[in-house]
């Protein structure tokens, strides 16, 4: 026990925070408090560095090359590849594929495992916590198939309603689709029991990472979840890369979808034979630089520890919750027992629109309006709501200048 | 009646008035709070101009010596305000200065952020809206 809060201790905001460069800026004349984590992240220095550094020292195109520069390229972006494979403890390598983000990844299970796996008058199972990333194309796939969508409900707290989940599961389900965290409440969904109940009747499931893996532990392999999709932005990585982790033996049954160079084995005039995996998948030149600065991302999220950064948001959020209780007429969305660093809510007689931009003017980033979850929202009668959400560098003082600026907001608005 | 070079140099000189980022915003918030209100009937669908962020409520139609006249709201109250304030800019004028109307004013107040079409609240959208019916009805009455 000792040792553990000897460790949290070594955690130090202030050198966190002194490995990303925007948080010096200013907003409006006030020091950036930035509390839009959830939609993305910063980057550290190391990050931004491994991005020049490609481009400076070693840019080439990958697996084609015999040259020094083609092999240096290939081998960073084939290691950023084993990172990410041993930080989520993937069984293999080549059950990381790089995508454009987690809305890519999502669409590619949906183009490949769902058009070939799914047919008119299956089931998915979709919670009602869903980003539009992991309803939109199930959307498209009922549109096409006629298959059957069906919504795990939540309990007012935002927690999945897991009898209901029981229940839904009886019928001819094929794939479960549930995020880990949810970006609009911060609820942390039970993943391991919803994949163990999944699996018992012959489904799969697909989880959407994207808010899970910037703040907490993840295992694919104990939570058993048959695809994992993240961003690279969320955590810590650049934009316009991202990652689905697959089962090695879905994948390969799983038919490409994007065709073009690299994904290919042979190719004649009239037909082609397809690369292994993770190839695959990977059609066209990659985001080289993505990839190898997402590994770098990966490096400094576990320089860090990831169980700190979760232990410092928790406490963060607690802090804030605390410290907005005084506030009359404030309502939050998500108070699910287990919950991430997202502080989701609405405060009677006044806008999100109105409070964001005046948080704004004080130098405060939030996030308001649907968080690409309108469904969500719809279900609580309300048009969105404010969020604020957290990151490893926030800090307590940071929590102080929000809940100073709130109470300016309101003061000005009611 | 006043022109728009005039209407424009009174928003200007209230702006001026404003040392620091929150006089000026309460006055918006002020301005919003004392908006005319949309007849309920107007307050529908078709009169709703969807931006993610806020929603606003236009209805124009034509009044005095074939002046245009606009109603508005909004659900939110800074929104509200800088409706308020193109109306007071825009409303009331010939059909056609509506339509040939420079809204360079909201730069020059440093609001211009809240009429980028990034900021999905609705407002560019209601500017297109007021000229396109100053438009209308300026070929209508030629
Ligand atoms: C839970 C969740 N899923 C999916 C996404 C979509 O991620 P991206 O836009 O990076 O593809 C987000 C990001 O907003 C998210 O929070």
């Amino acid at each position: 026990m000792r040792e553990n809060t000897m460790e949290i201790s070594a955690f130090d905001v202030r050198a966190v925070r002194a490995q990303f460069p925007i948080l010096q800026r200013k907003v409006n004349g006030q020091n950036l408090v930035y509390l839009d984590n959830a939609a993305t992240v910063q980057k550290p220095q190391m990050v931004i560095d491994a991005l020049t550094h490609y481009y400076s020292h070693y840019n080439a195109n990958i697996h084609r090359g015999v040259h020094s520069l083609a092999q240096e390229a290939t081998q960073a972006y084939e290691e950023a590849r084993i990172k990410i494979q041993e930080h989520i403890c993937a069984a293999h390598s080549h059950e990381i594929i790089f995508t454009m983000g987690t809305t890519d990844a999502i669409n590619l299970v949906m183009q490949t495992w769902g058009r070939s796996q799914l047919s008119f008058g299956d089931t998915v199972l979709i919670s009602a916590l869903e980003h539009h990333s992991n309803l939109v194309p199930w959307h498209l796939l009922k549109e096409e198939k006629g298959i059957n969508i069906e919504i795990i409900p939540i309990h007012p707290d935002g927690s999945l309603d897991m009898e209901a989940y029981a229940d839904l599961l009886k019928k001819n389900v094929k794939l479960v689709c549930v995020n880990h965290v949810s970006n609009a409440l911060g609820s942390i969904n039970p993943i391991k029991e919803m994949v163990h109940m999944a699996h018992e009747v012959g489904a799969i499931c697909m989880i959407d990472g994207a808010q899970a893996l910037p703040h907490s532990k993840v295992d694919v392999q104990d939570l058993d979840a048959d695809f994992y999709a993240f961003s690279g932005h969320k955590v810590y990585g650049p934009t316009g890369i991202g990652v689905l982790y697959g089962k090695e033996k879905l994948l390969n049954e799983m038919p490409p979808w994007r065709g073009g160079g690299e994904m290919i084995a042979a190719v004649e005039y009239q037909s082609s034979t397809y690369n292994t995996l993770p190839h695959k998948f990977e059609a066209g030149t990659p985001n080289i630089a993505g990839g190898i600065a997402l590994g770098s991302a990966i490096d400094f999220v576990r320089s860090i520890g990831v169980e700190h950064i979760e232990e410092h948001e928790a406490q963060l959020l607690e802090s804030l919750t605390q410290k907005t209780a005084h506030i009359d007429g404030l309502k939050i969305y998500g108070t699910a027992e287990k919950k991430a660093g997202v502080f989701s809510f609405l405060v009677d007689g006044t806008h999100p629109y109105d409070v964001g931009t005046l948080l704004d003017q004080m130098g405060v980033a939030v996030r308001t309006g649907h968080h690409c979850a309108e469904p969500l929202m719809n279900h609580f009668g309300i048009p969105g709501t404010i969020r604020a959400s957290f990151g490893c560098y926030n800090t307590n003082e940071e929590v102080d200048v929000f809940v100073h600026s709130l109470e300016r907001a309101l003061k000005m608005l009611r | 009646m006043e022109s728009l070079a005039e209407r424009k140099a009174e928003i200007l000189d209230e702006f001026m008035m404003f040392d620091d980022w929150m006089q000026k915003y309460e006055h918006i918030i002020e301005l919003g709070k004392e908006l005319p209100l949309i007849e309920e009937q107007f307050k529908t669908e078709d009169h709703l101009i969807k931006g993610c962020q806020s929603r606003v409520w236009l209805h124009a139609s034509e009044g005095d010596q074939g002046k245009v006249h606009f109603t508005a709201d909004s659900d939110a109250i800074i929104t509200k305000g800088l409706i308020a304030l193109m109306i007071r800019y825009l409303g009331d004028l010939p059909a056609k200065d509506v339509a040939s109307a420079e809204m360079d004013f909201i730069q020059e107040i440093g609001l211009q952020d809240h009429l980028s079409p990034t900021r999905s609240n609705g407002l560019v959208s209601m500017v297109k809206q007021m000229k396109l019916y100053g438009m209308a009805l300026a070929a209508k009455q030629l």
